[in-house]
Parts: C-alpha cells; sequence; structure tokens
C-alpha cells in the first residue's frame, strides 16, 4: 500500500517538574502518495511536533506511522525536510549543498552533476551554482533547500514553515514554486504554515488542528492548489470558495486563540 | 615636574594636530558618503580610525622620547634643558679660630662613560686651599675641601658660605650649575644640575637602540643570535599550541558529542580555564627544569584547556535543523561528523586558536624571563641585568612586533579557511 498513514499517534512530553503537556492525542491520517496537505493551527497546537515525529526526530508515546507499508522509526532519505531556515551548510557552495544527499549514498559524480543541475535550472538558480549560500538572499537559499530536498529523491517531503520568514512578494513566488514542483515530481508534500492564505493556496487537504491537547480539528478538501498550478496565484484568490474559507478559518483559529488566552488568564 | 611636562607636550601634539589636520588639511579633501551623513555623534559606523592621527600618534611617542633623552635625530633646540657638562667653578668661606679665608673649588662634570681625573689647581694663600673633583654626569659628590687645609675640621674649621652666601649644615645652596648642600658633617656636597631628560640608564635615546639593534644582529646576545633567540620563543609557542590543539580539539569534540566525557571533563576544563598558565610556571619548572620540555609542556597546558573549550562550544553551536537535514539527507553519524559538525565547528575554533596563540607567546615570554638558555624574554631578563637598557627596548619592541604579527596571521588564516564565519 502506498502513502503514509498515520494511526491514533499520541504524544507526551514530561516536563522537570514532574508535570507533562499533552502535544497530540490520538491523531490519524491517510494520505495517499502524490497528495498535499498543509497543516493550520495556533501556535502550541503540536504541529511541528507531528512534523518531527513523521521525520522521524522525536519518537511518538503511542500509535503507529506506516509510509509504503513500513513502519518508520528514526530519520531516514526517503522523508526530506526544508527548514524555515539556518538549515543550510555554509561550509558548501550552492552545487555542493544540493549535491549533499546523493553524495551521501554514493552516487556516481556524473549522476549527481546531472541531477543538481537539473533541479538548480528547475528553481531557477542555475547561474549562481557555484556561490556560496550566505551570498544569496532569503528566497534563494530556499530555494537551494527545496532542490536539496529533491535532490535525494524522497517519497514524502515535510516541509516546516519553509516561507515563514520571506517577505509577501518572494513568499507568493515561492507559492507559485511549491506548486509547480508538486506536480512536476508528484510527491506526497506535508506542509506547515502559519499563513491562512498560504494554507488554502498549498493543499488539496487541509487540516485545522486545535491545542491541549493537540489533535486534527477540522478537514478541507481543496480546489484553490489544482487551480493554482502554473496559474495567477492572485487570480486564485479571487474565485468565490476562496474568500468565504477563508474567513471562516480564520474565526475559527481566532476562536481557539481567545480560548487560550482566557485559559491562560484563569490559570493566573 | 618634568612628567607634568611630558604630559603637556603629549596634550598639546594631541589637540594642535587635531586641529591643524582636520579643519585646515582634510576640509579641503574630496566628501565621502559619511561626510554626508548629519548624525555621527552616536553613529559606530561613522566611527573610522583616522590614518593621519595614527601616523601623528606613533611621531609624537619618537618625537618625546627624543626630547627627552637628547637623541642626535632631533635638531638641538627641540631637546629638553640637557644636564650640566663641563667645568664648574664655587667659592667656600671657611672660618676657624675667628678667621675666614675663601677658596675655590673646581669641578669637572663629565659623561658617564667618559674617565676623567679631578684637574690640577693652585693651592692659593690663605689657611683654605683650593680644591677640585671630578664628577660624572646625574651623580653628585661629597668634595672634602678641608682636607688640604691648614686648619682642617678636625681642629675646627667649619664651612660658613658658598659663592659668599651663608650656609649651615643642613641647607642648600644653587650655583650656576647646580646645588651645594652641606652635609650634617660639614662637608660640601656638590649636585650638578640634573637638566629634564632621562639618564641613558633608563632610557637611551632612539639611535642607541637602533644601533644596538645592528650590533646584536651582528654579534648576536648570549652565544645566541637574534633570530635564534625569536626563533627558540616562536618554536616553543608553535610546538606548544600544536599539541595543545592536538589533544584539545579532540576532547572539546568528545565533550560536546558525549554526556560521559562531557560529565568526566567538565570539572576538570573548568578547574583549569581560570589557571593563569604563568602561575603554572613554578611546579613546571620543578617537575620538568628549565629546558625545552619544561616551556613546551607549560605551552600545552595553556593551549590545551582554551582549545578544548572552542571545540566544545563549536559542537554545542551547531543550529539542531543542520543536523535534522543532514540525517534525513541520508547522512550517516560519521558522515555527519564529517561533513557537518567539523566544518561547523572551525569558526569557533578559529577564534579559539587565535585567544591561545596570544596567551602562549605571553606565557612563553613570561617563562623565558624565570629561567631560560635562550629566548626573547630570556634575552630582555638578562640584558636588565647588566642594565643594558637598550636592548631591553628592543626586546620589548620585537615581542610586540611578533605577537602583532602571529595575530595577523591567524586572521588573514580564518579569512581563507572559514569564509563563512559569521554569515551563518
Amino acid at each position: 500500500m502506498s502513502g503514509l498513514s498515520i494511526q491514533d499517534l499520541s504524544m507526551r512530553f514530561e516536563l522537570p517538574n514532574g508535570g507533562s503537556v499533552q502535544a497530540l492525542e490520538n491523531v490519524s491520517l491517510e494520505l495517499k502518495a502524490g497528495e498535499l496537505m498543509s497543516v493550520l493551527g495556533p501556535s502550541g497546537c503540536g504541529k511541528t511536533t507531528l512534523l518531527n515525529i513523521v521525520a522521524g526526530f522525536l519518537a511518538q508515546t503511542s500509535g503507529k506511522l506506516v509510509l509504503n507499508g513500513h513502519e518508520i522509526s528514526g530519520p531516514d532519505a526517503e522523508r526530506g525536510m526544508v527548514f524555515q531556515k539556518g538549515a543550510l551548510f555554509e561550509w558548501m557552495s550552492v552545487r555542493e549543498n544540493v549535491g549533499f544527499g546523493p553524495s551521501m549514498k554514493g552516487t556516481p559524480e556524473k549522476e549527481k552533476r546531472e541531477t543538481v543541475d537539473h533541479l538548480l535550472d528547475v528553481v531557477g538558480l542555475q547561474d549562481f551554482k557555484e556561490k556560496a549560500v550566505y551570498e544569496l538572499s532569503g528566497g534563494m537559499q530556499q530555494r537551494v533547500a527545496l532542490a536539496r530536498c529533491l535532490a535525494n529523491d524522497p517519497d514524502v517531503i515535510l516541509m516546516d514553515e519553509p516561507l515563514g520568514a520571506l517577505d509577501a512578494l518572494t513568499r507568493e513566488k515561492m507559492q507559485s514554486l511549491v506548486l509547480k514542483l508538486w506536480k512536476e515530481t508528484g510527491k506526497t508534500i506535508i506542509l506547515i504554515t502559519h499563513s491562512v492564505e498560504e494554507a488554502l493556496l498549498l493543499g488539496e487537504r487541509l487540516i485545522v488542528m486545535a491545542p491541549r491537547p493537540g489533535r486534527i480539528h477540522k478537514e478541507y478538501r481543496l480546489p484553490f492548489a489544482e487551480l493554482g498550478v502554473g496559474a495567477d496565484l492572485r487570480e486564485v484568490k479571487k474565485h468565490p470558495d476562496f474568500g468565504v474559507k477563508r474567513d471562516e478559518i480564520l474565526s475559527m483559529i481566532w476562536d481557539m486563540e481567545e480560548e487560550i488566552m482566557g485559559r491562560t488568564e484563569d490559570a493566573a | 615636574m618634568t612628567g607634568l611636562f611630558v604630559l603637556l607636550i603629549y596634550v598639546g601634539m594631541f589637540v594642535g594636530a587635531y586641529f591643524v589636520v582636520t579643519k585646515v588639511v582634510q576640509s579641503a579633501t574630496a566628501k565621502d558618503y559619511t561626510s554626508l551623513k548629519t548624525v555621527t555623534f552616536g553613529d559606530e559606523s561613522a566611527v573610522r580610525p583616522n590614518r593621519i592621527a595614527g601616523v601623528v600618534s606613533i611621531f609624537t611617542l619618537f618625537l618625546i622620547w627624543g626630547m627627552f633623552t637628547g637623541s642626535s635625530l632631533l635638531p638641538g633646540f627641540l631637546h629638553a634643558p640637557a644636564p650640566f657638562v663641563g667645568t664648574a667653578e664655587f667659592t667656600y668661606t671657611a672660618e676657624a679660630n675667628g678667621e675666614r679665608d675663601d677658596a675655590t673649588v673646581t669641578v669637572i662634570v663629565h659623561p658617564r662613560e667618559e674617565k676623567t681625573d679631578a684637574p690640577e689647581v693652585e693651592l692659593g694663600d690663605g689657611f683654605a686651599k683650593n680644591d677640585s673633583a671630578a664628577i660624572a654626569q646625574w651623580r653628585t659628590g661629597l668634595i672634602r675641601v678641608d682636607s688640604n687645609d691648614e686648619i682642617t675640621k678636625s681642629d675646627g674649621a667649619e664651612v660658613v658660605a658658598i659663592n659668599g652666601q651663608p650656609i649651615s649644615r643642613g641647607e642648600t645652596v644653587k650655583i650656576d650649575s647646580g646645588t651645594v648642600t652641606l652635609s650634617d658633617k660639614g662637608t660640601p656636597n656638590y649636585a650638578p644640575s640634573r637638566g629634564w631628560q632621562m639618564e641613558p640608564l633608563y632610557l637611551p635615546p632612539p639611535e642607541a637602540v637602533w644601533t644596538r639593534t645592528g650590533k646584536v644582529l651582528s654579534e648576536g646576545f648570549r652565544s645566541f643570535t637574534l633570530f635564534e633567540h625569536l626563533g627558540y620563543s616562536l618554536f616553543r609557542v608553535v610546538a606548544g599550541f600544536l599539541l595543545g590543539a592536538l589533544v584539545g580539539i579532540p576532547l572539546g569534540y568528545a565533550m560536546g558529542l558525549s554526556n560521559w566525557f562531557r560529565g568526566w571533563f567538565d570539572p576538570i576544563v573548568e578547574f583549569m580555564r581560570p589557571v593563569p598558565p604563568l602561575a603554572l610556571i613554578p611546579l613546571v619548572i620543578i617537575w620538568f627544569g628549565i629546558g625545552e620540555t619544561g616551556k613546551i609542556i607549560l605551552l600545552f597546558l595553556a593551549a590545551l584547556w582554551i582549545m578544548a573549550i572552542a571545540a566544545r562550544s563549536g559542537v554545542s553551536g551547531v543550529n539542531i535543523s543542520k543536523v535534522h537535514a543532514a540525517y534525513s539527507l541520508g547522512a550517516s553519524k560519521s558522515q555527519l561528523m564529517r561533513y557537518v559538525i567539523i566544518p561547523n565547528s572551525l569558526p569557533e575554533i578559529f577564534t579559539g586558536a587565535r585567544v591561545a596563540m596570544g596567551v602562549c607567546w605571553g606565557t612563553v615570554v613570561a617563562a623565558e624571563l624565570v629561567a631560560a638558555e635562550q629566548g626573547a624574554g630570556m634575552m630582555i631578563m638578562v640584558a636588565s641585568r647588566f642594565q643594558n637598557t637598550d636592548i631591553v627596548i628592543l626586546g620589548i619592541i620585537l615581542i610586540g612586533v611578533i605577537g602583532f604579527g602571529i595575530d595577523m596571521l591567524m586572521r588573514y588564516a580564518e579569512r581563507l579557511l572559514v569564509p563563512w564565519k559569521g554569515k551563518a
């Protein structure tokens, strides 16, 4: 069976003072191969924890994770991750960064070169191959991070607010790029974001998570990602449903934040 | 008094050069971006060292050095008042049995390095006879004026005036070339005027240091050439530092990567780090003697803790995202070590290496001051025992230049080898 299956996942952090935090409770999800899913939620709802467990950086307290028929334990090249920032290797050129995965696997030099050249063409960095990564702008660095992840040909790509540190204009361009890469490569992608608009644009499926304990609150199936491939994203945002969905989700998250604030005030 | 005068000249040069350079010279030069800023006070980026100020500053130091040592590099009118040299004369009046008689004292004040004898003088008439003496510059001399007199002090003669000015025991009289003090026992003590210049014994003029440099270069010092002395010091520093890095860096990595290593070595490293290496010199001498082994072990200990701590913080400072990224790109533990942890820690290690080299250089000079057969520190220590102040100053300048050179070299290597430093 291909795809990612998350079954009854729970995560509990023990605190040094004897208490504990239920970061995730009974989260279940079925993700088919090639699906693009965005995850939204107020801070503290466990979305990054969920991603870190799928990536294998954290071990869940209970539950099961199955990818393409085998259980997940620990990080692996089959699950690539794109971080918000700071994950590129400054001591390597753009080319070496993108070729990191193939180098680790021992891919022959010629084959690696072709992969890297192709991916740098795709993300539009063919003129910056030999540059040092710290010479690039924030948007270009995220393009390198995307290309580096793709060079390893993973089954699932996990993105932890990949566009969170970019300015609005660069962000729009990068959103188009993510959609284009998704369509061209057919990868399964889970994308965490804080922006409701971005979640709507970059999700065939969108899940909204709720905090304390972290759980799936609501799930949507959306047409916008499909519409947005190769199209002007500003046009997609004019779709009559877009505004309706945006307002609905915004007020949903707004209510959750209110509730958290209320609870903290009670506690204090 | 002289010190106040030196300070006044220094402040005067500072203020004077400031007005000349900024108001006259630089107001005519082209305007750059900084000159367009209206807010420069408080804007750190607008503060660049003024190159001319730097040059004038160094010039001023040499100028003052020359002025107060009577340097031959400066025209005479710039010299501070020189100590008296030449022939001085004063008369003394002796009183005995109610009679008074005058006699003249002739004193030759000569430079210290020229041996000069007291001049022959006629004895003159009266019961007090003329006297003579030779005194070196900056020195004073008791003149036993009564020794050739017909009535001596033990017979009841007493000096009552110098150059006609009355004087009694313990009092001082000024004469043209200095002062005469009557000692408690009634003997005149002549002090030729010292001027405002430094005695070469304390501070030789710049050209004396320069000629001594040439002499030490051609003849060597204490059976080693100048370059051998400096070479020995440098060799000890490099050997001690390399050994320290060779042990310290792996130790720091182990401490950054393993709980057990961290727990085991933390108390040792944290205890040894604040112990100044200079405090270890006596123990090292007791254990290993004053030869090369002791010196290199001392420098090894000076570099070890600094390098271990630098490597440890280099490992601990790795952004966890980089580690996660490497693992999810398929890196094994050894690949993570080689391609991520080590390169990521290099900037920290270079910073540590710069600090360690500086500390080692300071420590080697101090260790050689205490005991050594050769080296820069030994050179200045031995020279100071023989009052060769010029060699001491030469040594201090060379030690400073080499220390500065080491730091420049480390910075250059840093730019070359870890260009990504501070760019993450």
